[in-house]
């Protein structure tokens, strides 16, 4: 393992932890609800009634970028997966996170701040995977 | 009032998502690919988010109610099982491939990147997809 000094940026990566981590904590805080991405698309998917909460969450989410735009001017993401790649990452995303009841928000950040066990395995068991594939993909099929 | 706090927490959630690099997969794998060249960050994200969560979390699942005296709706299901791994690994492995997790891919597909559009109808597909599975098979 080498460390990328070049693209470490620990300043901005603990300031949007940090905000994270707010959103989270004022969404339990006021409405006594985990901010668990997956879980909250999933309930807008089963279409049950009484989600109009989850709905406007989404919709915060969603104004994001948009708002992120007007102050910086400008969004990095750059992604390097072709089409059938992102096809089959969605499906496995969408599929695994409601089978696991979470995905990196409700128990990366929710679930362990909750201490809750369910939380730290679900995560050491996502980690673990995505180090896996990317070791696989990257180092032995060299994609 | 509580769509108001919904509204502002999704708000935030997303900016912190921007600003952490955590919507941008190319970062993403970068902390990934751990026997490449490495990029520490995004453990920091999740150091910084659970340091701000932590007391406030801990608060209300202590008393069980919110500020506004209202019962929280915490997860009563304690068991580490089958589904829970499985679950967990599947979407360790599609994280793994694109770099993309479901709110990243929410916050780049609201700004119209095209393969995070196409993620987000795949992930949305999978989520669907799981929801006539656990109708029919019990794992």
């Amino acid at each position: 393992m080498s460390i990328d000094w070049v693209a470490f940026t620990p300043l901005s990566a603990l300031l949007g932890g940090a905000l994270i981590g707010a959103a989270a904590a004022l969404l339990m805080l006021f409405n006594g609800r985990i901010a668990g991405i997956s879980g909250l698309v999933g309930r807008l998917l089963s279409a049950q009634t009484g989600n109009g909460e989850a709905l406007l969450f989404v919709l915060g989410l969603l104004l994001a970028p948009w708002l992120y735009l007007a102050l910086a001017g400008e969004i990095s993401v750059q992604v390097d997966a072709g089409p059938v790649a992102l096809v089959v990452a969605g499906l496995l995303v969408g599929f695994g996170s409601r089978l696991g009841s979470g995905c990196t928000s409700g128990h990366g950040v929710c679930g362990l701040s909750r201490l809750s066990l369910r939380s730290l395995v679900a995560t050491l068991s996502f980690m673990g995977a995505g180090f896996a594939i990317v070791f696989f993909l990257r180092h032995l099929l060299g994609v | 009032m509580r769509g108001v706090f919904a509204v502002i927490s999704g708000l935030l959630f997303g900016l912190g998502l921007l600003i952490s690099g955590m919507a941008n997969p190319a970062k993403v794998l970068g902390f990934l690919d751990l026997a490449g060249a490495w990029d520490p960050s995004l453990a920091l994200v999740m150091v910084g988010a659970i340091a701000v969560a932590f007391v406030p979390m801990q608060w209300v699942q202590r008393r069980g109610t919110t500020l506004r005296g209202e019962q929280a709706q915490l997860p009563s299901n304690r068991q580490v099982d089958r589904r829970l791994v499985i679950g967990s690994l599947l979407f360790g492995a599609g994280w793994g491939v694109a770099g993309f997790c479901p709110g990243p891919a929410l916050v780049a597909a609201s700004a119209l990147i095209p393969q995070a559009l196409v993620f987000v109808a795949a992930m949305l597909l999978g989520m669907w997809l799981f929801g006539q599975f656990d109708r029919r098979v019990s794992l």
